[in-house]
C-alpha cells in the first residue's frame, strides 16, 4: 500500500499537474512552523523538514548557514520532532536528515518517533543503497516511506535497483553537486528524468539546483515535479517570514500549473 | 603476517562500510576496482616502489635513542618517517594514489590537510606527475600553519579556506567531499588518512604497510627480535595502522595516543561521518563534537575504522595525552636527542614518558610520523623565545 506522500505525490501527477516538494529547515527561526504551513497553504505537495546536522556534505553554503544558525540557537532532534507532531500542515511531511542522527538515536526508536510526530517520510542523502538494509527494515516496520537518491553517474542498472527500494518517490539528483541555487539549470536534470522514468512508476521529482520557478517548469518537464530548498531556506535566512516565503513558494506553484 | 582485508562491503567487523551520496558511489567502486587491478600490476607496484626508493628516500631508517633511553629507564627506538621527501609518512600514501588516480585517467587531485603535511605531500605529488591540485584546509589551521600553506601553493597546488563549523580538519574533509562531489569525473580525492568510504581505509593502510614491513626487519635486527611495544599517534590513523601491520603476528603490545580532546577511540562512541562507521566524538543526538587539540593533525573528532575494530577486539589499546604533556615530549626529544618531532609523533612520546614506571627495561618503537619543522613557529609562540638559551 503507498504511504501517504507517494498517494499525495500520484494525486498530483494523476490530476495531470506537476508536483511541488519544498524544503524547510527544522529549528530556523521562532516561527518556521508557521513556515511550513505557508509552504503548505501556497501550494507545497509534501513538506521536507530538515533536522540540522554538523557535517552536511551533501549541502552547499545556503543550508549549511541555515543548519548553523538552527543548531546555535539550540534545536535537536527531539525538539524538532515535538513542534512537528503539533504541526498539522495539512500535507505529508517528510523528514530530511544525514544518518548519524538516526543511528545515535537508534533505528527503531528514530523511525517510531517520526511516525510518533506524524512524519510519512525520511530522506538520508548520506546513505547509499548498499547501506540502507538497517535503517529501512526499521523504516518499513514504522510505516516509514524512505525516499532513495538517484545520481546522474549511476548504471541503468544501478538506477533500476535504487527505484525498486525507494518508498514515496524517487529523488532525481539534478546535477553533479551539492544543493543551492545555480544561474541555469543544469542539462543533467532533464536527463536524469527521462532516464529515471523509463524505470519506474514511482513519481520521479527532480531536486537539487533547482532555484527559480523556470528552471523548476524545466526540470519538471521531463519528470513529475520538483524539490526546491536552497531558494526558499535563502528566504527564511533572509528574514522573509512565513507570509515571504509562502509567496515565493506560491510563485513556483503557478508557475508549474501554468506549465 | 600482517592486518586482514576487510568484508567486500568495506567492514572491519562492525566498523567502516561506504556512508556517501548516492552521486559518489559509482566513484568510489571504480576506485576500489583499479586499486585492486593496479596493486596486482606489477608494472605499477615497480614505478610505486621506484618512486618510495629513489624520490621519497625510502626505507626510512630506525635510530635507538642513547640518551633518551637512559632517562627514560626502556629502550627507545624510532621509525625515521619525519626524514621521508616533504617531512612525513604522509608521501607513501600520496604517491600511491596519486599513480592510482594518473593510471584512471584522473587530471585533477583534491585533498583536505589539517596541519599541512598531507596538503604538501598531495601538491608534491601532483607537481611532479604533472595533475591539477586543490587542498581544503581550515581556516583555523591555515593560520597556525602559515608556512605549509606557502609551501602547496610554491607547489603550484591551490590552497582552499574552509570556513564552515570548527574550520579545522573536520571541516576541511566536509568541503573536499563536496567538492570531489561536483568534479567526480576528473578529480580524484586524495585522502589523507585511514578513513573515508570503502576503500580509503583499507587502500590507504596498504599504501603505508611499507613502512610497518621495514620497522620489522629493522627492530629484529636491532634487538634480535620484535619490540615488547609498538606505539604511534592517531588522528585518524594513518601512520599508526601503517607500523601496527608489521607487528600483527608478534606478540607486542600495540598502541595509539590520541590527543586528549581528540580521543575518538578514548571517548567516542560509534557514529557514522565521512563515509564510515567508527568511534566519533559526538553529543548525544548525534552532532559531531569539535576536537581540541595543539596539533592541527591530530584536531579530528573521528578515528578510522580498522582503528576502532583493532581496539573492540583488544588487539590494540588507545591512550591519551594532554596538550601540556605533548610540549614537554616535544622539548625533551630535541633536547636529548637533537631532534625536533612534528606535534603529532611527540604525543606518542608523551605517553611513553608518562608510563616510563610501567615501560621499565622493555623495548618500544615508536612511530616519529613526522618533523617538527612545520610547529617551530606555534611552539616558540607556546613556549617563548628564549627557549634554549
Amino acid at each position: 500500500m503507498a504511504g501517504a506522500v507517494e498517494g499525495a505525490l500520484r494525486d498530483r501527477r494523476d490530476a495531470g499537474g506537476k508536483a511541488l516538494v519544498v524544503y524547510v529547515t527544522g529549528g530556523l527561526g521562532d516561527d518556521w512552523t508557521d513556515t511550513v504551513r505557508a509552504v503548505a497553504d501556497a501550494g507545497a505537495d509534501v513538506i521536507e523538514i530538515g533536522i540540522p546536522f554538523s557535517d552536511p556534505v551533501m549541502d552547499g553554503p545556503t543550508i549549511q548557514a541555515a543548519n548553523d544558525r538552527a543548531l546555535a540557537s539550540g534545536a535537536t532532534p527531539t525538539s524538532i520532532l515535538t513542534q512537528v507532531s503539533g504541526l498539522d500542515a495539512g500535507v505529508p511531511l517528510a523528514v530530511m536528515t544525514y544518518y548519524n542522527i538516526p543511528f545515535r538515536a537508534g533505528l527503531e526508536r528514530f523511525a517510531a518517533a517520526l511516525a510518533d510526530a506524524g512524519v510519512s517520510g525520511c530522506i538520508l542523502p548520506d546513505l547509499p543503497l548498499e547501506e540502507t538494509g538497517p535503517w529501512v527494515a526499521a523504516a518499513d516496520e514504522a510505516g516509514i516511506e524512505t525516499i532513495l537518491l538517484a545520481a546522474p553517474t549511476a548504471s541503468d542498472e544501478r538506477l533500476s535497483r535504487v527505484c525498486a527500494r525507494s518508498r514515496g518517490f524517487v529523488y532525481g539528483v539534478g546535477l553533479l553537486g551539492v544543493t543551492g541555487v545555480r544561474a541555469e539549470l543544469a542539462a543533467s536534470a532533464s536527463i536524469i528524468a527521462t532516464r529515471l522514468k523509463q524505470l519506474t512508476d514511482l513519481p520521479v521529482l527532480i531536486g537539487v539546483g533547482v532555484g527559480t520557478p523556470g528552471q523548476a517548469v524545466e526540470a519538471s518537464a521531463a519528470g513529475d515535479g520538483v524539490v526546491v530548498g536552497s531558494a526558499v531556506v535563502q528566504g527564511m535566512l533572509e528574514d522573509a517570514g512565513p507570509t515571504g516565503v509562502g509567496d515565493l513558494v506560491a510563485q513556483f506553484r503557478v508557475a508549474l500549473d501554468a506549465a | 603476517m600482517g592486518l586482514s582485508d576487510p568484508t567486500p562491503e568495506g567492514r572491519f567487523g562492525d566498523f567502516g562500510g561506504r556512508y556517501v551520496p548516492e552521486t559518489l558511489v559509482p566513484a568510489c567502486q571504480e576506485l576500489e576496482a583499479a586499486f585492486r587491478e593496479a596493486w596486482a600490476d606489477q608494472g605499477y607496484r615497480e614505478r610505486l616502489d621506484g618512486l618510495l626508493a629513489d624520490y621519497a628516500g625510502r626505507p626510512s631508517p630506525m635510530t635507538e635513542c642513547e640518551n633518551l633511553s637512559g632517562e627514560l629507564g626502556c629502550r627507545l627506538l624510532l621509525k625515521r618517517e619525519d626524514l621521508n621527501h616533504t617531512g612525513s609518512h604522509k608521501i607513501n600514501n600520496v604517491l600511491g594514489q596519486a599513480l592510482l588516480a594518473q593510471r584512471m585517467g584522473k587530471t585533477r587531485l583534491v585533498a583536505e590537510t589539517g596541519a599541512g603535511q598531507h596538503g604538501v605531500a598531495t601538491a608534491t605529488a601532483a607537481a611532479l606527475l604533472g595533475m591539477e591540485c586543490c587542498v581544503y584546509m581550515g581556516e583555523v589551521d591555515i593560520v597556525r600553519q602559515e608556512l605549509n600553506v606557502f609551501r602547496m601553493r610554491l607547489l603550484g597546488a591551490e590552497v582552499r579556506t574552509a570556513m564552515s563549523g570548527s574550520r579545522t580538519l573536520k571541516d576541511a574533509i566536509n568541503e573536499a567531499m563536496r567538492d570531489w562531489v561536483a568534479t567526480v569525473g576528473e578529480s580524484h580525492y586524495c585522502l589523507g588518512s585511514v578513513m573515508g568510504p570503502h576503500p580509503y581505509p583499507w587502500m590507504v593502510r596498504r599504501f603505508h604497510e611499507v613502512l610497518g614491513r621495514e620497522a620489522r626487519e629493522q627492530s629484529e635486527a636491532i634487538l634480535g627480535g620484535v619490540p615488547d611495544v609498538v606505539t604511534a599517534c592517531v588522528g585518524g590513523g594513518s601512520n599508526a595502522i601503517g607500523i601496527f601491520s608489521g607487528f600483527m603476528d608478534a606478540d607486542t603490545e600495540l598502541v595509539g595516543v590520541e590527543p586528549a580532546g581528540g580521543a575518538a577511540v578514548g571517548r567516542g562512541i560509534p557514529g557514522v561521518v565521512h563515509g564510515s562507521q567508527s568511534f566519533l566524538m559526538q553529543d548525544e543526538f548525534g552532532q559531531v563534537l569539535e576536537a581540541e587539540s595543539i596539533s592541527a593533525g591530530l584536531d579530528y573528532p573521528g578515528v578510522g575504522p580498522e582503528h576502532s575494530h583493532l581496539a573492540a577486539i583488544g588487539r590494540a589499546r588507545y591512550e591519551n595525552v594532554t596538550d601540556a604533556e605533548v610540549v614537554e615530549a616535544f622539548r625533551l626529544l630535541s633536547r636529548t636527542e637533537g631532534i625536533i618531532p612534528a606535534l603529532e609523533p611527540a604525543h606518542a612520546l608523551a605517553w611513553v614518558f608518562r608510563d616510563r614506571v610501567a615501560l621499565a627495561g622493555r623495548s618500544v618503537v615508536l612511530n616519529l610520523s613526522g618533523r617538527g619543522d612545520k610547529d617551530v613557529a606555534q611552539m616558540m609562540d607556546v613556549l617563548g623565545g628564549g627557549e634554549g638559551s
